[in-house]
């Protein structure tokens, strides 16, 4: 079962109250996902560190049911 | 992950300075994540080897381990985990990546 932008968007935010999160359906078939979070929590986390406190915010979806989500993430300038 | 596939794993990280763990081969890469790691490798123009998962479930399920990462392509440069195609992306673009690799022996 693919997930909505909708729940991705809320389990990030779960772990990342402070985020701003940006979920771009970049097929518009619901399975292939774009994501930009914005956290403060990124700051002095190398960018692997980064992208596995996402990843865990999904709770080892990611490459399971959540096949294609292009990560970026950034701390707010 | 059994010990031979942990092993086998780091026999294949320490193989080369720059080795690409990926679906499908350079030429005929299997997915577009994949397909942008190569993309973006050929562009810094650095010697690589790669590694077709796809051909080998034990190094496909172990990667993920071996690196704590749950997706593939995986980036290795000199022996350290770097990240996925995101992150390879996030470094060129920020120059990050072309220093990584400045010293390191070119594509012939």
């Amino acid at each position: 079962m693919p997930m909505t932008a909708d729940t991705i968007e809320t389990m990030i935010r779960a772990a990342f109250p402070d985020a701003a999160v940006t979920i771009t359906d970049l097929r518009g078939d619901g399975d292939h996902y774009a994501a930009h979070v914005v956290s403060a929590a990124f700051a002095g986390m190398p960018r692997v560190a980064q992208h596995k406190a996402v990843y865990a915010a999904l709770g080892g979806r990611m490459g399971g049911e959540l096949h294609a989500l292009q990560l970026t993430t950034a701390v707010p300038a | 992950m059994t010990d031979t596939a942990h092993a086998r794993i780091a026999d294949m990280v320490a193989a080369s300075p720059v080795v690409l763990f990926m679906k499908g081969t350079p030429l005929f890469p299997q997915c577009g994540f994949s397909s942008r790691a190569i993309a973006i490798l050929d562009h810094l123009g650095v010697a690589y080897a790669s590694v077709d998962v796809l051909q080998d479930m034990e190094v496909r399920q172990g990667i993920k381990e071996f690196s704590d990462w749950p997706t593939i392509p995986q980036l290795y440069v000199q022996g350290e985990f770097v990240g996925g195609s995101d992150i390879m992306m996030e470094m060129y673009e920020a120059g990050e990546l072309q220093t990584l690799v400045a010293d390191l022996p070119k594509a012939e």
